[in-house]
């Protein structure tokens, strides 16, 4: 089996490599790549994203046919797809992190700043928060509900149809922290960076 | 709830660690990957390097560490000591770094955080700031606590956060080394002006020191040295202690 990890220069990927790595020991083959075929003829794809709303969408439109390449493998072909951080937020369809920026329109609903009520929240959102489990997820197979996972961001995903949220988190109010659409998976917190239940995670993402 | 960060700090020297912890199961005990994996192991919620090389050419000797703690740490993990340009933390990330601290190059030159936040993101930009208090102020000192630059850290602090920097590393200059605790004077103030989350940091001796840098000082995370290294606490420990206290913990 294959996974690629979708090298578009958007920032710090490192981790993520990693922890697919690690989980993913001899079994699994895990590319890191922009490459077009490779992209296509992966068995699941993974779509970090690190940044902002804006410079990650720029970055995927900098490489000339990822994006169709991407929403082939995702919506056409319904192959797994799991995206991290901003890469769940890209899932939507417009962004307003700098300015206003169109998305990959793969769920309805838009990304904005989280509400910290004046300051009394920080942000960003740093640090261990508890996802709160709405619905059976895959990848949420032997996770316990209140896990704690590592977050670190400023902007929240909101999506149309609140069937699609998997799980929230509790920080000024009730945050989308994952989604699940048929195929296409994302976290908003870093699994890759949430010790071994994080690494569960991932796992239940490849053995799909 | 978001819970209330403990972060052990490592000091790195020649890709060896200094002060390390007194484990007799270690193999290896100046190995600064296997002491990472004991604290992540143990619950912490981030590691914290500081490469405390002196000489230019054995600095690369951090880059391995990084590498080699990335690949077994699924923590966050913060590197600073010695980041000069926006070119080493694109290195130090690179190498699996999840942040970057930086502190004299901030004061030298902010640009450092204004172009490094933009291109790798907040998240991964934390500023170190070493204060040291004069009369009612409190003055940014850089080069590891040698120069005093006059720069009142407070606005300072507050002029790093519209620079782009995710989050602040404050270390009490007057506390470091004593175990007498936080200058817990010194996070409130910064904590009430700037919006994004402190880090506290210089002068643990005991737990309620780190109980006192959330309460009194509003930190977001408590960052100590010593009372992890010489095993006087673990991290364990030291989360139930503040899970006794009321402090939201991830245990």
């Amino acid at each position: 089996m294959n996974v690629t990890i979708v090298d578009y220069n958007s920032g710090n990927i490192s981790s993520v490599i990693n922890s697919f790595k690690e989980v993913a020991k001899d079994k699994v083959n895990i590319e890191v790549s922009s490459d077009l075929n490779k992209i296509k003829s992966s068995d699941k794809v993974v779509l970090p994203g690190q940044g902002s709303f804006k410079s990650c969408i720029d970055a995927l439109n900098g490489i000339s046919g990822l994006v169709d390449s991407l929403t082939e493998f995702a919506i056409n072909n319904k192959k797994p797809l799991l995206g991290i951080c901003v890469g769940l937020q890209m899932f939507a369809e417009i962004g307003y992190e700098e300015t206003e920026t169109k998305g990959l329109g793969w769920i309805s609903g838009k990304v904005s700043k989280i509400d910290n009520q004046n300051g009394k929240y920080k942000l960003p959102h740093i640090g261990w928060n508890q996802i709160n489990i709405l619905k059976d997820s895959k990848i949420f197979k032997e996770i316990k509900n209140n896990s704690h996972m590592y977050f670190v961001h400023s902007y929240e995903f909101i999506p149309e149809d609140k069937k699609v949220i998997s799980s929230t988190t509790d920080y000024s109010s009730n945050i989308v922290c994952s989604v699940e659409k048929e195929n296409i998976f994302g976290t908003q917190f870093h699994p890759e960076k949430s010790d071994k239940i994080g690494l569960k995670i991932i796992e239940n993402f490849i053995k799909l | 709830m978001l819970k209330n960060r403990i972060i052990p700090c490592l000091d790195v020297k020649n890709g060896r660690v200094v002060k390390g912890i007194n484990f007799v199961d270690l193999k290896d005990a100046g190995d600064p990957v296997e002491q990472a994996k004991i604290y992540s192991d143990g619950g912490a919620d981030e590691i914290c390097f500081l490469d405390i090389t002196a000489s230019n050419e054995n600095r690369n000797t951090i880059y391995d560490v990084v590498k080699r703690t990335s690949k077994k740490c699924f923590v966050p993990l913060t590197v600073g000591g010695g980041v000069r340009s926006v070119d080493d933390i694109n290195k130090l990330l690179n190498y699996g770094a999840d942040k970057v601290s930086i502190n004299t190059a901030a004061v030298q030159n902010p640009e450092v955080i204004i172009e490094s936040s933009k291109k790798f993101g907040s998240q991964c930009i934390v500023v170190a700031i070493d204060a040291k208090k004069k009369g009612d102020k409190w003055e940014v000192f850089t080069h590891g606590g040698r120069n005093n630059t006059s720069i009142n850290a407070i606005e300072f602090a507050k002029k790093m956060e519209d620079s782009g920097a995710g989050e602040l590393l404050i270390t009490s200059m007057d506390r470091d080394g004593t175990q007498i605790g936080y200058d817990n004077d010194l996070m409130f103030k910064i904590s009430s002006i700037i919006n994004i989350p402190v880090i506290a940091s210089g002068g643990v001796g005991n737990l309620d020191h780190l109980v006192d840098g959330i309460k009194l000082g509003n930190a977001s995370a408590v960052l100590a040295a010593s009372i992890f290294h010489y095993g006087t606490h673990s991290i364990q420990e030291a989360k139930q202690y503040l899970d006794s206290k009321g402090i939201p913990v991830r245990i």
